[in-house]
């Protein structure tokens, strides 16, 4: 995903750093907003401790709020070890906290807080090392004014300031002396080689929570937290886009525990005091449909549209000779289909909420805090101050819980504004997997060509699928003379040395809401992309990997990545017989990885049975992590690759549980493993990069096994 | 009214016998450790033990429990088996997003009770019912075969080429 950057550099910022007066003691660290907005006014209260970025307790304890939502990705490790990098603190006395919704917490380059396009560590690489610079350097203050020595004479480690003649202070003791001091304007970050956390392989802040059954979710929010909750459960349109027309809830009412019957502008709620008791009346009621104002989609018809469309050139993305590909030795053409996909996270969709007379509040696993919180705002005639959004372990996400037109939260507020009770929103997993927002079907087209030489020489390429950012407030910003970026990015941005690279899309209405999947336009194009440089390099008669490599002369990078991973791979070394291997390379948000699949097909079954990747994510922060999410994207990407699909007939989605919608199990489960290239200077994406390498690494294998390409998803041997 | 015990307490309920004990669990006795995935005994999320067997209890109505013990996430750990099967989870740092590792942990500790030391065919049988969408099998593997004293290293200090 790209989204536009705001000016406003993390380094720019440090100056807006503050230290406020922390209730119960000891330093806090929190930004300053520009004057005039009230939150600033309100940071001179006692206490901002919700809002700050860090808090030293008078014990010892370091406090990091975790401005980005962790589903899974690792921040609540990973930010908290930039801070304590430069703090110099006992990582073993570093605790982390979801930061609710505030403008201090707003992601460095988005100008909003939320947690998408593989970029909570990237963003936060400066300002939370920052953070902890500026901290270190109000304790050393301190502790040089008490020893009257000069702080220059002053070192930390491990918590403790250490002085001249063997003097010695704790971070814990000094914290109420370091709070009431100005805080520096400019501070030094440490030389990358002087790093003590940063880089070592760190172990999760969140996993003893997650073992023992503590760790909150958002579904987790019960009547113990928040009293007299009550549970609703929505009974939506059976076509997306239809309306109630009448309403049965004579039924339903006296079923025990139930307390109200709710109308709402997306459906009817039911709600009542215990999830049984709402699941057994929601699938009571009788509701009779408005079904005019629905999309009657049929995948089987919007496939054959697109294939159509695919034959015509669409709007250019991307000017290129097309003449040039006359001039070919040989020329191939693809054509592929992707389809509708649909999350599928484990916990499904929930948001708890409270709305009062004057305020209102929320607890979910938001991506999109800003957004969801300003959209509660105005749903309910607030302002965003009005409406406190506390952000909630979300059990996974990728991409659905950043959702632009905020529908799971609205939904929320809209029935606890009507029952006027707490009420907590829950989605049955039919509920989640018929909900739409997916990522959408596409079609592509792709004829290109190599001369005698075997140097490619023109690629024709058309795109057919709807946008992602239509109808959401980036559209204005992201989608240019018809052209929505992440429909076709992966393409026209490809490394390779494409001369005369000619791509055009077609932007179509699906009536079936669409949303980004962890990697966006990624999921398609890279499996577009890179199954066509496997056929191209098999017409050129070159192997897969020496062909790209001779088309990656201007990203020494990316050649690195691919023959590390072939290396790895033992790319080239015979394999058992029915078994074979299958090459793929993509870069995005702002890393580079490499995937070798070992495929042998079982039972006329396809299986994966080993993948070797490499990735260059820039300096690695947190090498355990990031191995984790190269494994956790393979398979999500894999489980995509051999059963993600969601069908529609007549409007009607056709899966609804893990019965027709299998997800990857792990009796199905590959060898992953997961190499980190070395010496970068900065990081960049690990949440998602792994993901788009997968699908055609696997085709790739099942070409060279079979003979056959399979260029439709998911693979049907 | 029906008896049955929960981590050890006793358990005397009027609620209606039809409600799967995942949601008296979740709503009656605020236990949110054991979670929602599917409703259907799909995904392996709401896994508890029923007189020790591992059992999917949004699939189990309160009426089937008359007499039984059942055990949750909150209070496996009291047993030594469940003890070694979280310190695995933490060695190897298994969890990503956490929410289907509760389930997990639950039939990974009823598989070391009736298998000491499994095999990866037993580990696939006993496993396959638990769905993680994070991609966390491999550790989950490997993590099973470090609590029943088998050879997975921890990940202390794992080199940059983690094998899983």
């Amino acid at each position: 995903m790209i989204l536009p950057h705001s000016p406003s550099d993390p380094i720019s910022r440090r100056r807006f750093l503050k230290s406020s007066a922390a209730l119960g003691g000891g330093l806090v660290i929190g930004f300053v907003l520009p004057s005039g907005n009230k939150l600033a006014a309100a940071q001179n209260a006692p206490s901002v401790s919700p809002n700050a970025f860090l808090r030293i307790a008078r014990d010892g304890a370091v406090t990091v709020q975790v401005k980005h939502l962790e589903f899974g990705q690792g921040v609540m490790t990973s930010l908290p070890m930039l801070v304590a990098e430069e703090l110099d603190c006992d990582w073993s006395k570093v605790r982390a906290e979801l930061a609710p919704a505030a403008p201090q917490f707003v992601h460095t380059m988005f100008g909003m807080q939320m947690t998408g396009g593989s970029s909570s560590v990237v963003n936060s690489w400066l300002q939370l090392r920052n953070v902890g610079a500026t901290a270190r350097a109000m304790l050393i203050t301190a502790a040089a004014d008490g020893w009257k020595v000069k702080p220059a004479d002053c070192l930390t480690k491990d918590g403790y300031v250490l002085g001249p003649n063997g003097r010695r202070e704790s971070y814990g003791n000094l914290s109420d002396a370091a709070n009431a001091l100005a805080v520096p304007l400019k501070v030094a970050l440490k030389d990358a080689k002087d790093f003590k956390i940063i880089g070592k392989p760190t172990k999760r802040i969140d996993a003893p929570a997650k073992v023992d059954g503590s760790a909150l979710f958002g579904i987790d929010v019960t009547a113990k937290m928040l009293p007299n909750l009550h549970t609703a459960l929505v009974l939506r349109p059976p076509i997306f886009g239809a309306r109630v027309k009448k309403l049965n809830a004579e039924k339903v009412k006296n079923i025990a525990g139930v307390s109200h019957v709710v109308q709402i502008s997306n459906g009817v709620a039911v709600v009542a005091k215990t999830f049984w008791a709402a699941k057994l009346a929601r699938d009571a009621l009788v509701v009779e449909w408005n079904l005019e104002a629905g999309a009657t989609t049929t995948t089987s018809e919007l496939k054959t549209r697109y294939q159509m469309l695919a034959k015509q050139a669409g709007v250019v993305a991307k000017m290129g000779n097309t003449e040039a590909l006359k001039t070919a030795a040989k020329t191939v053409t693809g054509e592929y289909t992707v389809p509708f996909l649909a999350h599928a996270a484990m916990e499904p969709l929930n948001c708890t909420v409270v709305v009062k007379t004057d305020r209102a509040e929320i607890w979910v696993g938001s991506q999109f805090q800003t957004g969801d919180q300003a959209a509660a705002a105005k749903f309910l005639g607030f302002k965003p101050e009005q409406v406190t959004l506390n952000t909630m372990l979300a059990g996974g996400g990728f991409g659905r819980r950043a959702n632009p037109v905020s529908d799971y939260i609205l939904e929320a507020v809209e029935i606890a504004r009507e029952a006027k009770v707490p009420v907590k929103t829950v989605w049955t997993r039919e509920d989640d997997m018929r909900g739409g927002y997916y990522r959408p079907m596409y079609v592509h087209r792709v004829t290109a060509g190599v001369d005698a030489a075997g140097k490619i020489v023109g690629w024709d390429h058309t795109t057919v699928g709807q946008s992602i950012m239509a109808g959401t407030p980036f559209e204005a910003m992201m989608v240019e003379n018809g052209i929505d970026p992440t429909s076709v990015e992966g393409i026209v941005d490809s490394r390779y040395d494409i001369p005369n690279m000619h791509a055009t899309l077609h932007t179509t209405q699906s009536g079936v809401p669409g949303l980004w999947w962890r990697s966006v336009g990624h999921t398609h194009t890279a499996f577009v992309m890179e199954t066509m440089m496997d056929d191209l390099a098999r017409a050129a008669g070159r192997d897969a990997v020496a062909f790209r490599q001779e088309h990656l002369s201007k990203h020494p990078r990316i050649a690195k990545v691919l023959a590390t991973a072939a290396e790895k791979a033992d790319w080239g070394k015979p394999l058992p017989k029915g078994v074979a291997r299958g090459i793929a390379v993509h870069e995005s948000f702002g890393s580079v990885c490499a995937q070798v699949a070992e495929v042998s097909i079982e039972n006329g079954k396809v299986r994966v049975r080993r993948v070797v990747a490499a990735i260059d994510c820039g300096l690695a922060v947190n090498p355990l992590t990031i191995v984790a999410q190269v494994e956790s994207a393979i398979t999500y990407g894999l489980s995509a690759a051999l059963y993600g699909e969601v069908t529609l007939k007549e409007g009607v989605v056709q899966q609804s549980n893990f019965h027709d919608y299998p997800v990857l199990l792990i009796s199905a489960m590959p060898k992953v493993e997961v190499h980190i290239i070395p010496g970068g200077i900065v990081p960049t994406g690990v949440g998602e990069p792994g993901t788009p390498p997968i699908a055609p690494a696997v085709s790739n294998a099942l070409m060279a096994l079979t003979g056959k390409r399979l260029t439709e998803l998911p693979f049907k041997v | 009214m029906i008896r049955f015990s929960v981590n050890g307490e006793r358990i005397e309920t009027t609620v209606a016998a039809d409600t799967p004990l995942l949601w008296f669990l979740r709503d009656n006795l605020q236990l949110t450790g054991t979670k929602y995935g599917c409703g259907m005994a799909l995904c392996g999320a709401c896994t508890v033990h029923i007189d020790n067997q591992p059992m999917r209890s949004c699939s189990t109505p309160l009426s089937a429990l008359a007499g039984k013990r059942i055990t949750t996430i909150e209070s496996i750990g009291s047993s030594a088996i469940g003890k070694k099967v979280q310190a695995a989870w933490i060695a190897l740092d298994v969890v990503q997003c956490g929410y289907c590792q509760s389930g997990q942990i639950m039939s990974a500790t009823a598989l070391l009770t009736k298998t000491k030391i499994p095999n990866d065919e037993q580990i696939d049988e006993a496993m396959a019912g638990n769905i993680c969408r994070c991609g966390t099998y491999n550790r989950v593997r490997a993590a099973i075969k470090l609590a029943a004293g088998g050879t997975a290293s921890p990940a202390k200090n794992p080199p940059a080429k983690l094998k899983t």
